[in-house]
């Protein structure tokens, strides 16, 4: 501490420290922890704060389970099933994107060359300066029963009734898998453009199938990045709220709707913040795993 | 101000790692003076410990004779010149210049005015508006040192600053160095690994190993009467024969080695039975004549001719060769390899050095 | 054709079918500006108009969000560059030890969806508030205020590593040689760091209003009355859909395909600035050179 002062003198070191602190302090740990905090709390009036009610309690995360003291359902079913289908198309959303990604990242990194390659990059980020709001709704332009795709396949004389994308929740996934797709390119696009282009050749030279090359060269060089998108992509589509606002079918709901209204309509935050713990956790949860899997730490991963 | 430097008993460590221990020397006002040893000899730790950037473990530096503990970089009379020169890049030479006279708050055209000189001084003159990026390796040197001097320091540190310069361009900026030094007559401290510029520039040397002062003296003491095996070895090329004292007969010393009993100075007083290194320099060795004393019997091994001397490596203990070399006058014998030889050198030359490290090669 | 050319086609056909996904929603909406009916559609095409335009502004709603908007990315960067540029310093010098720990801390916030950072930012300042007794009707209580702090808690992690990359290629002797011939601690820091970062600063800059401009998870919760230009979109969309979205974002496209080169040409200017002066380096040198042979 005294060497830090020493080298940055009082003044600057007094910015340096009240800076880091306000936002790590006051920004970052204590609004963490009070959510989490709050999330154990009784939903109280203002009159009720002191009284018998302002204690400690596990109600929030019960109502998530079983619903409603005395319900006839076992469980909460309706919450519990928005929960697993977030997790689960977010997991969906994330390995499409994946698989959408790698051979473009692969391409620009390992093949393309000079400026051909910064224009493809150039072209690749364009689309996400527009608002993520407009991009859904571009999508609802292009998935609308009145849409461009069930027009261009009526004309075809492939339908004959318009199909409800946005019912069947086609569009929600095709507009998540695009909302976050440059967030896969890059990571996995700078994974592999690391990777010395000899060794490519080299495994080919030794008769390696291009699919080998792929899973035993390519793949392994490029694990951060792909740790990187992966979290990336899983985390984004599963705390998205835009675009299932936007997208989703009416009957469809996404968890961090639920949280939503809770905060809203519902008017509940402390049911909120429990809601909103259990999805930070899911969110830990997968991204422990993939540190795991890929055998990688949390810097390779946020860069 | 004077600006005599002493360092008082320092000691400077990094946890456990002792960099600089107990040095303890006085440098006068106006001297130019060499810290010289390898890399990792604690050179450095001591330039930024006069400068500022570290304070002593233990004991002190004074600077005209004032404790400098406490004060920080900015707010000694020091100015210092770094290994890689750390020029301002985005600002011009005569910003860079000028940069200290801006910090202490002078005006615009007297900052102009000061930078033009200093830039005449360095042979720069029209060049103040460049980029520093836009300038030669030799001309960023020049202006590195005319930064510091802008600031009058009444101590320039320098850190090995030609180390990053070729050999033609070194040697041009030792003589420049030296008569900078020479026309703004202010005490320079330098730091260097390399003798040849310690030895070209410098009115003392301090010679430095393993974090101790080793020697102190000027070119040709440290050269002609070094006190310790390290000194002798790393000024210079030397050839050690390590032995036994066996007597000791007015100002010199008897040694036993295994070329047989040899005769040096004893210019650190050792005693019969205490093990001790003798060395005796190249040039100061020639084939024997007759029965001179200190005659070493050996076999040469190769020879090199080098122009303006004449190197001969004979057998000498264990893998190290002794080496002897001769002025070239014009009518050097040859010699074959495996010859026998008898070389020999005089008592005065040689010194008897108690054991202790050697440099290494 | 070999099977080379074969893969060949392939591997262009799949790169075709990939930027079309990325750029025919774009395409789409782009076309539904121009078209007219009261409808965003492009089939069927009714004809042409601009008349979605014009309807942008009237929108008072729409504009409010959008000053709002403005206003909150100028406060997001007025928060989010200090802090970002705090932290990196502070990174570059924490114990080795700590390191790993400030890191995963101060990395979080990216990691986390933005729905949190709005609630926990929401109910921490919220009980804040009532501790410190801020006034109901003050600037606290606004959703403006709440919006800056809960954006700048994961903008600042974006801001911090922009300069983290430009402070790796900081030479630490400068300031050392700064201190050395006087500067203060202050001084070196403006006239030698701020210098050296400026670039990154204007990134930094950049990034966190473009941020926050877009963000909408974060908002949503923190904005309560008040309203953002996303928040107003999002209404929008929800209600139903009218083409003067469309228009709105062909205004930003237009506006982000103009900066994009702009970027694009200002990057090409410092690049050749560059080269300049390393040639000039060389003449230099190679003048030098000339004059000690002549010396000799």
């Amino acid at each position: 501490m005294r060497d830090f002062f020493q080298r940055n003198g009082a003044v600057i070191s007094t910015y340096l420290l009240l800076a880091v602190f306000f936002w790590v302090v006051m920004m970052i740990v204590l609004p963490q922890a009070y959510m989490l905090n709050f999330s154990f709390r009784h939903d109280l009036l203002p009159n009720q704060i002191g009284g018998p009610k302002d204690v400690y309690t596990l109600s929030n995360y019960e109502y998530l389970l079983f619903g409603r003291p005395g319900d006839e359902e076992l469980f909460n079913y309706l919450h519990l099933t928005v929960f697993l289908r977030t997790i689960i198309a977010s997991i969906f959303v994330t390995l499409l994107d994946f698989a959408l990604c790698y051979p473009i990242a692969y391409y620009i990194a390992q093949v393309a060359k000079g400026g051909y390659a910064r224009s493809m990059i150039l072209l690749l980020i364009l689309p996400f300066w527009v608002n993520e709001i407009l991009r859904a709704f571009a999508f609802r332009i292009l998935f609308g029963t009145s849409g461009v795709i069930n027009a261009f396949l009526q004309t075809m004389g492939i339908l004959d009734e318009p199909i409800d994308f946005l019912r069947a929740d086609v569009a929600l996934y095709a507009g998540l898998s695009y909302a976050y797709i440059l967030l896969m390119v890059f990571p996995l696009y700078n994974a592999i453009e690391s990777l010395d282009h000899n060794q490519v050749e080299a495994a080919r030279d030794l008769g390696s199938p291009w699919w080998r090359i792929h899973w035993r060269v390519v793949m392994p060089h490029a694990k951060p990045g792909i740790a990187s998108g992966c979290t990336l992509v899983f985390m984004l589509s599963a705390g998205a709220l835009a675009a299932p606002q936007i997208l989703g079918g009416p009957s469809s709901l996404w968890f961090t709707q639920i949280i939503y209204q809770w905060f809203n309509t519902g008017g509940n935050w402390a049911q909120g913040s429990a809601y909103a713990i259990v999805l930070l956790l899911a969110c830990l949860v997968f991204v422990l795993t993939v540190m795991k899997v890929f055998k990688v730490s949390l810097g390779e991963i946020a860069r | 101000m004077s600006a005599d430097v002493e360092l008082d008993h320092m000691t400077i460590r990094f946890g456990e790692f002792t960099a600089v221990k107990d040095a303890n020397l006085k440098i006068e006002d106006g001297e130019f003076f060499s810290f010289l040893g390898p890399s990792g000899c604690g050179k450095t730790t001591i330039l930024r410990a006069i400068s500022g950037f570290l304070e002593p473990t233990e004991g002190e530096v004074r600077i005209g004779g004032k404790n400098m503990k406490g004060i920080g970089p900015n707010k000694r009379p020091t100015a210092l010149i770094f290994q890689n020169l750390a020029l301002f890049p985005l600002m011009s030479v005569a910003d860079n210049i000028a940069f200290g006279l801006e910090v202490r708050g002078v005006g615009k055209a007297e900052r102009r005015k000061r930078a033009d000189e200093l830039l005449d001084l360095i042979a720069l003159g029209d060049q103040g508006n460049k980029k520093v990026s836009e300038l030669s390796g030799g001309q960023k040197q020049r202006v590195a040192i005319a930064r510091a001097l802008a600031v009058e320091p009444a101590v320039l540190l320098l850190d090995e600053p030609l180390s990053a310069l070729d050999l033609k361009l070194r040697q041009h900026m030792r003589t420049e160095l030296r008569a900078i030094q020479q026309r703004v007559g202010i005490t320079f401290i330098y730091i260097t690994h390399d003798q040849g510029e310690a030895l070209t520039m410098s009115d003392r040397i301090a010679v430095m190993s393993q974090g101790i002062i080793q020697q102190v003296g000027t070119g040709t003491e440290v050269y002609e009467n070094s006190q310790t095996a390290f000194v002798a070895s790393f000024v210079g090329e030397n050839n050690p024969f390590h032995g036994k004292v066996v007597g000791t007969e007015g100002s010199d010393a008897l040694v036993d080695t295994a070329f047989g009993r040899l005769r040096g100075r004893n210019v650190r007083g050792m005693q019969p039975g205490q093990s001790a290194m003798l060395f005796v320099r190249p040039e100061s060795m020639s084939f024997a004549n007759g029965d001179a004393e200190n005659v070493i019997e050996s076999q040469v091994l190769h020879s090199e001719f080098e122009g303006s001397f004449f190197s001969v490596f004979l057998r000498g203990e264990g893998a190290k060769d002794i080496v002897m070399s001769m002025t070239n006058s014009g009518d050097l014998p040859q010699y074959q390899e495996g010859e026998s030889a008898r070389v020999a050198f005089k008592a005065e030359r040689a010194l008897v050095l108690p054991v202790g490290d050697v440099a290494d090669e | 054709m070999s099977s080379q050319g074969i893969q060949k086609l392939m591997v262009s056909f799949y790169i075709l079918l990939f930027f079309l996904f990325l750029f025919a929603p774009l395409f789409m909406m782009g076309a539904a500006a121009f078209n007219d009916v009261e409808f965003p559609q492009v089939v069927p095409w009714e004809g042409f108009t601009l008349r979605w335009f014009p309807s942008l502004f009237e929108d008072d709603l729409m504009i409010e969000g959008f000053v709002n908007s403005i206003w909150i990315g100028i406060g997001v960067m007025a928060l989010s560059v200090p802090i970002g540029l705090a932290a990196a310093i502070v990174m570059t010098q924490v114990h080795k030890r700590l390191q790993t720990v400030y890191y995963t801390v101060v990395v979080s916030p990216v990691l986390m969806p933005g729905v949190i950072l709005g609630i926990s930012t929401l109910v921490f300042w919220d009980k804040l508030g009532t501790f410190m007794e801020a006034e109901y009707e003050s600037f606290y209580y606004s959703g403006m205020f709440l919006t800056i702090v809960g954006q700048s808690t994961f903008i600042s992690a974006y801001t911090m590593l922009v300069f983290l990359a430009r402070l790796q290629r900081f030479d630490r002797t400068q300031e050392e040689a700064a201190l050395d011939l006087g500067a203060t601690h202050v001084q070196v820091f403006w006239k030698v760091l701020i210098p050296f970062l400026r670039p990154a600063i204007f990134s930094a800059m950049g990034l966190a209003f473009l941020t926050s401009f877009e963000n909408y998870n974060t908002t949503v919760f923190t904005i309560q009355a008040e309203s953002t230009l996303t928040t107003v979109l999002a209404g929008k969309v929800r209600m139903g859909t009218q083409p003067d979205l469309a228009a709105l974002a062909v205004l930003i496209i237009a506006v982000t395909l103009i900066g994009a080169l702009a970027i694009e040409i200002a990057q090409r200017r410092e690049q050749r600035r560059e080269w300049a002066a390393k040639a000039a380096a060389a003449k230099a040198e190679r003048e030098a050179e000339a004059i000690a042979a002549a010396a000799e």
